[in-house]
């Protein structure tokens, strides 16, 4: 197996990692969007993923849940591997992971409640009261408890999303991937969820992964994190470690400072 | 040239065959779902809305149909003396060919194309991979209910949009040309048998179960965006209007073989 990228996106040995991603290449026709990645999530560990806007990151996340195959690679969960197994198969192990999709993706034909309370009524047994105790922590913990009865449509963008992060949380998850949880949240209401993330890290042991284009988010969530570009990880370090990076293409993206060339079209046109 | 429609063929074979392992599927939770009271709780609101959505259409319909074909055949049948029969032939065409045709093309339009735009829609908002994600199967979870649904929700449309026709013709016979209630009646009764009732049963099924297949994989396979949900729609209804004419014709000439190796012949006259 090549592996171009070795070093960067491995884990040291002395941790436990759960989810192992090896040499994952990914194309959409004949747009080539992951070029042979490498990637352990270690236990208990939060790992924030950055990158340009249509770089490849949501498609990560999918191939940790197995939403996308790889071309070519593998995708590890424990001492299992997962790409190649069939859907019915995965079924088993999906319930472990939450996932927060970047536009939520809740069921339009169920309200509120009944959201939250699908993975639940899935997977478990509960009796009803039992399920709406639980719907209503999980609420609380995004701030919306009261909303129960409201139907998606309703909701703002911003809603819609902490909804979507009450569900993904509702069968307390081993591993939870978080696309862009912050983004559309005013800033109080995103802190709220940075502390979450956190939270759910400390008490629970959750490891993570976050999508993010927030650099205060990432800052203050991750353990570590890594920058995807052009299909492969071009940094992988602690926060404290990019913010001394001298990469050029990390430097624009921490600073949030455009590229010399983005400018230049702007000029030509004007 | 050629190669284009050589491509276009592969294309289309390799969409059939992804249909049939969609259906295979499909049939594999279908059969251990059948027990299972969760599969009727999840079933129980799309009969409602089945049949909420068809009915009303489905009743006009077999009513002009029945209507047109009466007024039509009079004047032929009066000729040959047989007029007394109309029942006969309004009921046939309706119970073996026109009852289940339309019954299904009713319910691939007002039904098929709503299905296909919800699934697509789903699978454009990434609905359908938030079940997959949280290890619930879509095809389990959206598929059977709805196929479920338009299996056998059709025969029983079939079965009103007969009911409509026949008295529609007994209207056009009885109070506008005068001929006796009761031989209407009584020819319907001698000439129809358990046999063509059964062939309309088993092509209405067919049609049914077919085209909630054809709207559902529609739905799935559809592309991104507004335009890519509408373009399915169309195509899944076309779909299922052709397969049902093709169907229609192919249990036919089964059927009608059939009835000839085991009965002979039977003259209506
Ligand atoms: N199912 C798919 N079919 C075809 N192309 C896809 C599919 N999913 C993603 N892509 C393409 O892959 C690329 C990466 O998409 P992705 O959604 O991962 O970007 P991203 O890094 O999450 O961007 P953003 O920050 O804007 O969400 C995009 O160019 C997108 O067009
Ligand atoms: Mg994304």
């Amino acid at each position: 197996m090549d592996r171009p990228t070795a070093a960067i996106g491995d884990a040291p040995a002395n941790h436990e990692s759960i989810v192992r991603l090896v040499g994952v290449h990914k194309r959409f026709g004949n747009l080539l969007v992951l070029e042979g990645i490498s990637l352990d999530l270690r236990a208990g560990e939060t790992t924030v993923i950055i990158g340009e806007s249509g770089v490849g990151k949501s498609v990560i996340l999918k191939h940790i849940v197995r939403l996308l195959r790889p071309d070519r690679g593998e995708v590890h969960y424990r001492d299992q591997r997962i790409d190649n197994l069939p859907e019915r198969d995965l079924a088993a192990i999906r319930p472990r992971f939450g996932f927060l999709f970047q536009l939520g993706a809740l069921f339009d034909s169920m309200s509120v409640a009944q959201n939250v309370a699908f993975p639940i009524r899935e997977h478990t047994r509960r009796k009803r009261h039992e399920i709406d105790k639980i719907v209503k922590e999980k609420l609380s913990m995004v701030g919306l408890d009261g909303i129960q009865a409201q139907w998606p449509a309703e909701l703002s963008g911003g809603q819609r999303k902490r909804v979507a992060l009450a569900r993904a949380i509702a069968l307390d998850p081993e591993i939870i991937l978080y696309d862009e949880p912050t983004t559309g949240l005013d800033p109080p209401r995103a802190d709220v969820i940075n502390e979450l993330i956190i939270k759910l890290q400390r008490e629970l042991g959750v490891t993570s992964v976050v999508v993010t284009h927030d650099m205060t988010s990432a800052g203050k969530v991750s353990d570590r994190i890594l920058m995807l570009y052009q299909g492969q990880f071009i940094f992988d370090g602690t926060p404290d470690e990019i913010i001394h990076c001298q990469d050029p293409r990390v430097r624009c993206f921490v600073e949030g400072r455009c590229h010399e060339e983005d400018l230049k079209s702007l000029q030509v046109k004007g | 040239m050629l190669t284009a429609i050589g491509s276009k063929t592969v294309a289309s074979v390799a969409a059939l065959g992804q249909w049939g392992v969609f259906s295979w599927q499909m049939l594999r939770w279908l059969l251990p779902g059948l027990v299972q009271w969760r599969t009727w709780v999840r079933a129980m609101p799309l009969f409602f809305e089945v049949g909420n959505r068809t009915l009303p259409v489905i009743m006009i319909t077999g009513t002009f149909v029945g209507l047109v074909l009466a007024v039509q055949s009079y004047d032929q049948l009066r000729a040959a003396g047989f007029e007394d029969r109309m029942g006969v032939l309004v009921t046939l065409s309706l119970v073996q060919e026109l009852g289940p045709v339309l019954a299904g093309v009713m319910v691939a339009g007002r039904v098929g194309g709503a299905l296909t735009a919800e699934l697509g829609t789903m699978r454009v908002t990434e609905q359908i991979g938030a079940l997959r994600a949280m290890g619930a199967d879509p095809i389990r979870q959206l598929v059977v209910p709805r196929f479920l649904a338009c299996l056998l929700l059709t025969p029983l449309l079939t079965f009103f949009c007969d009911m409509c026709g026949s008295l529609a013709g007994w209207f056009v016979a009885v109070m506008l040309k005068g001929i006796p209630s009761t031989q209407y009646w009584y020819y319907i009764a001698y000439a129809i048998e358990t046999w063509d009732v059964m062939v309309g049963f088993v092509k209405s099924v067919m049609f049914g179960g077919a085209l909630a297949l054809i709207a559902c994989y529609k739905g799935f396979h559809c592309r991104a965006g507004a335009e890519g949900v509408g373009r399915a729609c169309t195509e899944s209804f076309v779909f299922s209007f052709i397969v049902i004419l093709i169907t229609d014709f192919f249990v036919g000439t089964f059927f009608s073989g059939l009835f000839r190796s085991i009965y002979g012949f039977k003259s209506l006259v």
